[in-house]
């Protein structure tokens, strides 16, 4: 196969994944490493002009940019944002599981095969776990919000926060009977 | 916990007691699980870590199994002390090196340790001697209920257990075990049962876990995959694998034995000639040789030794708990002297058996 940018032999054969939409790339080794770099960087192509193939049909910087935006997107209790988490492979709070659901989606499926637990549940007497993650994960970012008050030096507000976090968790920390 | 008293008892995974412990050492399953209302460790502040550890530690002692349990705190540990924990495969080795609040709960039988601030919030293992996968999984099984009806799980309908990494998401469950393998790596037959592992998509590592090599012949089988099956089924996954492997290293063996019957003996009398009378040695030496005697008692070639005496001596002889024994901290190389010299005397008075 030709590479889709001059006569040498393709070797490099790429597969973007972009929302609902799946293109394939064929290039030589030298238009793989220009089409690599300008993914990476977010810079616009050097020859982007017309007539250079790439630029139409492929609209790299684009990419570049959703990756961009995408990196950036951080969660709003930890406040991990993508990039860090695909830096360091770990994420930063449960609730991550929620706010980056679409983009772990496609990772957890390429490890586990599976997108659906199938397994055990616990077994806690104070009520529906699911429901309690849910309300208990906000704590994580009311205490980040209480922090930043205490460092503005808006005690009210900050006190609101705290009366707030203890509503949460006297209603699902209470010690169930054991 | 008086931890200078670990090193008097064997522990249960070098028992050399259970199902099949000709071959298989232990069997283990661990549980990863978190609290729903802190971020997990790595992005914990050092206030959320004390926190984190404060609140499982009352909770767990309330459940009916933390009465039976004892609370060490590794964060306060001198250096050698967290190295034995891992040498006793009590904690990770992560969890030894890691900075901040951490500790660990461990029963006095040593089959079930909690690690708390590891790589999640709460890490549950559960370790038995010799095959005995069913008794690990139903003895975990009801530590994770007890616990799990005190402490708020994180947990989500789709995802199943929320954990820090994707890789444990979903039942956070890790079913382990480990074989003594000489005749397969003598036979140089390994390699291709670890293929033909990979294939089905369990994991197999070394003796001290993830990243390190296999020492002395000691590998850890296990499952990679957490999410889509029950742990029924990757109980099920790693154990129907386990008399497969059991078969062909015991056909590894009687091979040995029935076409090179003098050179297996040799070579195992070599390896007991150099434990009993060596003045230096490395810790990776005596474990190679200990797992090479171990064979030789299994096949008849040596006696005079037993099977609990070799699997003591492979935790007695490494670094943190040969310095607990003799109650001085010794550099590396007064280590090989004084590991060469606690083997002698061990080895004293033991004969290999007349041909």
């Amino acid at each position: 196969m030709k590479c889709q940018q001059c006569d040498k032999q393709a070797v490099f054969h790429i597969t973007e994944l972009e929302t609902g939409e799946v293109r394939e790339l064929h290039l030589c080794e030298d238009h793989a490493r220009t089409y690599l770099s300008q993914s990476e960087s977010g810079g616009p192509p050097d020859d982007g002009g017309p007539g250079t193939g790439l630029s139409g049909p492929l609209t790299v910087g684009q990419t570049a940019d959703e990756l961009a935006v995408l990196d950036k997107k951080a969660c709003d209790m930890c406040g991990i944002t993508f990039f860090e988490f695909r830096n360091q492979g770990r994420l930063g709070c449960p609730h991550d599981y929620v706010h980056f659901e679409k983009e772990l989606e496609p990772l957890i499926s390429n490890i586990h095969g599976s997108t659906r637990h199938t397994g055990r549940r616990p077994d806690r007497a104070g009520g529906p776990l699911p429901e309690a993650t849910e309300e208990l994960t906000a704590v994580i970012g009311l205490r980040r919000s209480m922090q930043e008050a205490i460092a503005c030096e808006d005690y009210e507000q900050a006190r609101e926060i705290r009366d707030e976090i203890r509503r949460i968790e006297d209603r699902w920390l209470a010690d169930s009977p054991a | 916990m008086n931890i200078e008293s670990l090193t008097h008892v064997t522990g249960e995974w070098l028992k050399g007691t259970g199902p099949e412990s000709d071959i298989v050492m232990s069997s283990r399953v661990r549980l990863a699980r978190n609290l729903a209302h802190y971020p997990f460790v790595s992005r914990a502040s050092e206030q959320d870590r004390v926190e984190i550890d404060r609140f499982l530690r009352e909770r767990i002692a309330t459940a009916p199994v933390g009465k039976g349990l004892e609370y060490i705190d590794v964060g306060h540990l001198e250096e050698i002390d967290r190295q034995l924990l891992v040498e006793r495969q009590l904690i990770s080795r992560e969890h030894a090196e890691a900075q901040g609040a951490r500790g660990v709960a461990i029963d006095g039988r040593e089959q079930v340790s909690l690690m708390i601030n590891e790589e999640d919030h709460l890490r549950i293992q559960c370790m038995h001697s010799g095959l005995d996968l069913r008794g690990v999984w139903d003895q975990i099984r009801l530590v994770d209920d007890e616990i799990g009806r005190v402490v708020p799980y994180a947990f989500h309908e789709r995802w199943g257990y929320l954990t820090a990494c994707p890789t444990n998401v979903g039942t956070g469950i890790r079913v382990s075990v480990m074989l003594h393998l000489p005749a397969l790596v003598i036979t140089r037959q390994i390699d291709k049962v670890f293929r033909s592992l990979h294939k089905i998509s369990l994991a197999v590592r070394g003796l001290y876990g993830e990243g390190s090599q296999a020492m002395g012949d000691f590998y850890q089988i296990s499952n990679q995959t957490t999410l889509g099956r029950t742990e029924e089924e990757l109980v099920e996954q790693v154990g129907d694998v386990v008399p497969v492997l059991i078969d062909y290293e015991r056909r590894a063996r009687e091979f040995l034995v029935r076409e090179t019957q003098q050179n297996v003996h040799d070579q195992v009398s070599r390896a007991f000639g150099i434990l009993r009378t060596a003045q230096t040695i490395t810790a990776e030496e005596t474990m190679q040789l200990l797992s090479r005697v171990r064979m030789g008692v299994l096949l008849g070639l040596i006696g005079d030794v037993n099977i609990a005496d070799i699997n003591s001596l492979l935790v007695r002889t490494q670094p943190a708990h040969l310095q607990k024994i003799r109650g001085v901290e010794l550099d590396t190389k007064d280590r090989n002297i004084e590991r060469a010299r606690y083997l002698r005397q061990h080895f004293e008075g033991a004969e290999p058996a007349p041909n």
